[in-house]
């Protein structure tokens, strides 16, 4: 294809500038904005609709000022969701960072492994790893319960950080992976001439030029953790669970919906994650890349 | 022999741990989950071990799979995969293309649509509950007010609580939360095509959709095939968003996922085992050809 493209243009005048459509740019240039906000406030409707519901009273529950803005601005909403979501917001914290953590620094080993140290079978070993991201978590799920009660590992945090580890491994490997294969070989090279072994070598040559592909895994191991619904479903309870289950109950919960409350609790539960995601947007971008098996 | 033990030992060493964990974590309970698969594992009694269960062999396959029950559980997933599918790319792809050149506040546009990827589906079901509230005229509230508002008053639609349709109503907001992804698979796409192959098909004349057709779409097929296995996959495992806005009792919206819970709540072991093989079965059916086919590329 691109040898054709070059080979078709190949000694041809460069034609005039196309100035004659310059107003029929300018037409699509204006469609293209107008179609752009258009987006962004779809997007952003229910941004809109968490906020101004969030800050609603109970005067404001008649649906037709459904998308009005608050007649009395109260944040009493806020003050409940945060006293019954407070507590699992510190476990939520309590399972994401260590298990963000140990699942980076395995990935971490096996990337480097995987991509330096190349044995027969790494490849394989390597795609089995993989599969590990793709399976359908409803397929160990069963087996898992039994599992878990049989190792004695009581639910609730514990639990979730040992399955956000194991469960972490193959995405933070891939990421590690690829990362590791830009690596230049000659300096790695080098610490090897030097005589020493395989693990000096991670330890003060890799290591310490990994740093960004940290950022990118730790990142995105946080946000898939702190976001999780199914693991936290099936091995913890709204008294020893995530925010993700509390909120789940919170909202669910009371036979009369009080979507205030559960508005301002969804806010809370997602604040950490969108503030990492402004803050340290180009890293998250970077994660959800790897996502795609390539990089 | 030694040598070779010292060449292959601190590589396994290394990989030991993580090795041990995938083995036993993915593949010994995927073999584990699949003989439960066959037994008549079905009481609260046989899945504390209190009675022995006996095997079954396919039964249970057999079972779910003539039961209208799962077969509308199956429709659904397939309805949502194709609605989340066709959405999320359209929408991905047309964002991908109007942001592709340089655009002024490109990064507000990029940033304000990928946004909702950072959200919780559990947290955005709370919102999308409200939006896609089924009642209508005097006491719609959500979306159906909206329409009203704005005069579109023919689009109100009671949204999950329709039987057949419902599941398409859940494909909305995974679409919102997943377009941005499919829209930043696509830009880095874009980005990745070199500026002198567009200026070659230019300068030859070539039409602007000529371009697209002959030169830019065909760059960015093995983007669309990523973005395709990713988003499919992830629709397969759909269940949060279910269990947050319509709940899993709910018939109109349940998927192959949500049965799964609903069985191992009432202790059904074998039945829950059985359906998580399956939705395995259909995700490795897209997933290995894949992954071989990836490896296979990376070798040349």
């Amino acid at each position: 294809m691109t040898a054709e493209a070059e080979q078709l243009t190949a000694h041809r005048p460069a034609p005039a500038a196309p100035r004659v459509h310059k107003g029929r740019y300018s037409l699509a240039r204006t469609l293209k904005y107008v179609g752009l906000i258009f987006f962004l406030i779809v997007v952003l409707i229910p941004v809109y609709v968490l906020l101004v519901t969030s800050f609603k009273g109970t005067g404001d529950a008649d649906p037709s000022r459904a998308w009005n803005l608050p007649q009395i601005w109260t944040t009493e909403n806020w003050a409940t969701a945060w006293t019954t979501l407070a507590p699992a917001i510190g476990r939520t914290l309590a399972i994401v960072v260590p298990s963000s953590i140990i699942s980076a620094f395995l990935g971490s080993l096996n990337g480097f492994v995987l991509s330096r140290w190349s044995f027969k079978g790494a490849d394989i070993v390597f795609t089995l790893i993989l599969f590990g991201m793709f399976i359908p978590y409803q397929a160990v799920m069963i087996p898992l319960t039994q599992l878990v009660l049989d190792l004695g590992i009581p639910t609730g945090v514990p639990t979730l950080i040992l399955l956000h580890v194991v469960y972490g491994i193959p995405i933070t490997t891939l990421i590690f992976r690829n990362y590791y294969s830009t690596v230049p070989h000659e300096l790695i090279e080098a610490g090897r001439v030097d005589g020493a072994g395989m693990l000096r070598t991670y330890w003060s040559i890799v290591l310490p030029i990994s740093i960004p592909s940290f950022v990118v895994v730790l990142i995105w191991q946080f946000t898939s953790a702190w976001n999780d619904f199914l693991f936290a479903v099936f091995f913890s309870s709204s008294q020893n669970g995530p925010v993700t289950v509390a909120l789940n109950n919170l909202a669910n919960g009371a036979l009369l919906q009080n979507y205030g409350v559960s508005m301002a609790g969804a806010l809370f539960a997602s604040l950490p994650t969108l503030i990492v995601y402004i803050i340290l947007g180009k890293y998250f971008v970077g994660g959800l890349m790897s996502g795609s098996v390539k990089g | 022999m030694l040598n070779k033990l010292r060449r292959v030992g601190p590589p396994l060493l290394m990989l030991a741990p993580s090795l041990i964990l995938v083995g036993v974590f993915v593949y010994g309970l995927i073999v584990a989950n699949f003989t439960t698969s066959l037994t008549d594992n079905h009481t609260a009694a046989q899945a504390t071990g209190q009675k022995p269960a006996v095997f079954v062999w396919f039964t249970n396959y057999l079972d779910l799979l003539a039961s209208e029950d799962f077969q509308h559980s199956l429709m659904n997933l397939v309805l949502y995969t194709v609605v989340f599918l066709v959405g999320t790319m359209i929408m991905g792809f047309l964002w991908a293309w109007m942001l592709e050149k340089p655009v002024k506040g490109e990064g507000l546009f990029r940033s304000v649509y990928l946004f909702p990827m950072a959200v919780s589906f559990v947290a955005s079901g709370v919102v999308w509950r409200w939006l896609l509230n089924s009642n209508q005229d005097e006491q719609a509230s959500g979306l159906n007010r909206l329409f009203q508002i704005v005069g579109l008053d023919a689009l109100q639609n009671n949204w999950w609580n329709n039987v057949t349709f419902g599941i398409v109503a859940i494909a909305i907001p995974a679409i919102w939360q997943l377009s941005g992804y499919v829209m930043a698979l696509f830009l880095a796409g874009f980005r990745g095509i070199p500026e002198e192959l567009r200026e070659a098909a230019r300068m030859d004349g070539a039409s602007e959709w000529k371009l697209y057709r002959h030169v830019l779409f065909p760059q960015l097929s093995p983007v669309a095939l990523s973005a395709l296995i990713i988003i499919g996959h992830m629709s397969l495992k759909a269940f949060d968003l279910i269990m947050s806005i319509s709940k899993p009792a709910n018939y109109q919206t349940k998927v192959p996922a949500v049965d799964m819970f609903v069985f191992k709540s009432s202790f059904d072991y074998a039945n829950a085992a059985a359906v998580g093989s399956i939705l395995l079965i259909i995700v490795a059916i897209v997933i290995v050809p894949y992954l071989i086919r990836t490896n296979r590329e990376e070798k040349r």
